[in-house]
């Protein structure tokens, strides 16, 4: 992301946004809420476009006008939401493929392919043992950390280059919580990318190689895992929210 | 046991089973209450020619319900689509004027709906405001198109359109309730099978989340409204054609259209639609009238009891669970097993008060 600004209206969401990701890298975003950080992931997953700036995916500049989350999805970058991932009246099976349905050439939807596939994700990459919960299943029957893993196991599959986690774990049990971090960690041993958003700093420090501070809009600060230890980050977050940058690190 | 489970809970899936319960329980009641007249074919055959119109409009309105939007236009639409008709065919030679007309007809509904849609989608006005406005403006563009008056399609029984779209099949069942099933089957098709339709369930569930995960849920909701006013002006076809004259009055159902989507198990919270419902509520709410003005109770009971009829049902479907009884048959389950040992049902309860 070079430059890239983003106003709602007249209120300024983001400014001066300068940020790589690199090709196995995980990246901690943290910052307050309303600082920006999802309006940051919609802008690089193709939710809407940045008021200016630009956008480099492997290299290539992204052309806004034709970016969407369409595009966004071929070239691999996969989002997992706190929330907002899953319809919750719809079954399983269309929640996997929502966006991009297994269709013949009138657009109709091959039912029996797509739920081979849902089921295969839930034994297979989720490992789903709850009992009487198939791909046939309405979203409004599973527990929130099931959620998670529906949508967890939705970008595992569709093989994605940089899996983006906003808020994954906010309202997971601490069983659930640590069956995400395990997934992260599985993205960096398959030598995949990662954008990981907690405001649980431990955990974003466990999984993380670089910390991303934002603040208001802006980057407040960026600083690698081996510059820092879980204390030291903790301090530094304390005294940044009190306005005392620490000019080291920024 | 297992086989009656299973049997229940297939029954259960099917669309529109409990209304069409309730349409069966309504003959059956009628047949006792007034036996002259609900013996007799004549009277089914009555519904079949009067009861296609709205339910066409309602089909269309069930599309537009499940992706949490309402259309209070179609009235207008029928009006206008009907007049269209009726130009068409006084204008050219009616063997091929009565194309013309249908072709300006589903034009004029195809734009009606297009700036309905884009009021909606793309200027952000709610869908029961802009419709509203729209209902007006374009019954008004009718009656003035009209001078608010009549027009008889003359010659219209010999016609080849007449008897293709209204005529009677074997000398006595109306076709147009076979055109109405058919396009019943084609909406399943498109909102259970097809992209477009899967589209409208998720942005009537949540249009967040539809948006984030790539539904274009503006283009989407466009085509919904344009889809929508070809509906309304096939049945604005439909009305004109059958009684073989436009009168600007003619779309005057837009509240019996509504509570059929209702009855027939669509809620009115969006992101699922029951189209066999519908079917079944139309039938229900175009019997209800003509039944209880044949039974002899006083007619100004009809609207006491048509109001008691609905909300019967409304509470039914509620009760059920989204308009099938999948979820009776899951509690058959539950009467079965203590509940406490069933480890899915705690999960349930707690996630229940969890915040999420
Ligand atoms: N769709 C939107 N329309 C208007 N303002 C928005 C919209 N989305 C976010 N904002 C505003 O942008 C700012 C950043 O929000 P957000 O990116 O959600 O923050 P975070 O995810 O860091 O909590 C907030 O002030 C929020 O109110
Ligand atoms: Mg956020």
């Amino acid at each position: 992301m070079v430059n890239i600004e983003k106003y709602f209206g007249l209120v300024r969401a983001l400014t001066n946004i300068n940020l790589e990701v690199g090709r196995n890298e995980i990246v901690g975003l943290i910052g307050d809420n309303g600082a920006g950080k999802s309006t940051m992931v919609k802008i690089l997953t193709g939710v809407f476009p940045p008021t200016s700036g630009e956008l480099y995916v492997a290299g290539r500049k992204v052309d806004f006008r034709r970016y969407n989350v369409q595009s966004a999805h071929a070239h691999g970058i996969e989002t997992v939401y706190q929330d907002k991932s899953l319809g919750e009246k719809q079954v399983l099976w269309r929640n996997f493929f929502i966006g991009r349905e297994i269709v013949n050439r009138f657009g109709f939807i091959d039912v029996k392919k797509e739920k081979a596939i849902a089921n295969e994700i839930m034994v297979n990459t989720i490992g789903f043992r709850s009992k009487g919960i198939t791909v046939d299943s309405n979203v409004s029957q599973l527990s929130g950390g099931e959620r998670q893993g529906i949508a967890i196991g939705r970008a595992m599959y569709f093989e994605a280059d940089l899996i983006i986690l906003d808020e994954p774990t906010v309202a997971l049990s601490l069983k659930e919580v640590a069956k995400v971090i395990n997934f992260v960690h599985k993205i960096k041993e398959g030598g995949k990318a990662s954008i990981y958003i907690s405001h649980s700093i431990p955990d974003v420090y466990e999984v993380s190689d670089r910390f991303i501070v934002l603040d208001r809009g802006e980057i407040g600060a960026s600083i690698p895992k081996k510059d820092i230890s879980l204390k030291d980050l903790d301090g530094f977050l304390l005294d940044f929210a009190h306005g005392l940058k620490d000019k080291e690190y920024s | 046991m297992n086989s009656v489970r299973s049997l229940v809970k297939f029954v259960g899936r099917l669309e529109g089973f409990p209304i069409a319960m309730v349409l069966l329980g309504l003959y059956i009641a009628l047949i006792i209450a007034a036996p002259a007249v609900f013996t007799h074919p004549l009277i089914y055959i009555s519904f079949l020619e009067t009861v296609p119109p709205t339910l066409i409009a309602a089909l269309g309105l069930t599309l537009v319900i499940t992706a949490g939007e309402i259309d209070l236009s179609f009235p207008a639409v029928v009006s206008l689509s009907g007049f269209a008709l009726s130009w068409g065919w006084k204008t050219f030679d009616p063997a091929f004027g009565a194309w013309i007309g249908i072709g300006l007809a589903l034009a004029a509904g195809a734009l009606v709906g297009y700036i309905n849609g884009v009021m909606v989608a793309r200027i952000g006005v709610p869908s029961i405001m802009a419709t509203l406005a729209a209902n007006f403006f374009w019954y008004g563009i009718s009656i003035l198109l009209a001078g608010g008056l009549q027009v008889t399609l003359k010659g219209s029984q010999d016609n080849f359109v007449h008897q293709l779209l209204v005529g009677r099949l074997f000398g006595a069942v109306p076709v147009q309730a076979f055109w109405a099933l058919a396009l019943a089957a084609l909406l399943w098709f498109i909102l259970n099978r097809h992209k477009f339709g899967e589209g409208i369930m998720f942005i009537g569930d949540n249009a967040n989340v539809a948006r984030v995960m790539g539904v274009n849920v503006e283009a989407t909701r466009v085509r919904l409204f344009a889809l929508q006013g070809m509906i309304a002006a096939f049945a604005g076809i439909i009305v004109t054609l059958d009684i073989g004259v436009f009168y600007p009055d003619q779309g005057n159902f837009l509240l019996p259209a509504m509570a059929s989507v209702f009855i027939g198990g669509t809620s009115i919270a969006g992101g699922a639609g029951s189209v066999f419902g519908t079917v079944f509520g139309a039938y229900v709410i175009g019997s209800l009238a003509a039944g209880v003005v044949a039974t002899t109770i006083s007619g100004y009971w009809v609207q006491v009891v048509e109001g008691v009829v609905m909300a019967a049902v409304i509470v039914l479907n509620a009760a059920t669970g989204k308009g099938n009884m999948a979820a009776l048959s899951s509690r058959f389950r539950h009467w079965r097993a203590p509940v406490a040992s069933n480890p899915r049902q705690e999960l349930l309860q707690k996630d229940d008060t969890a915040p999420s």
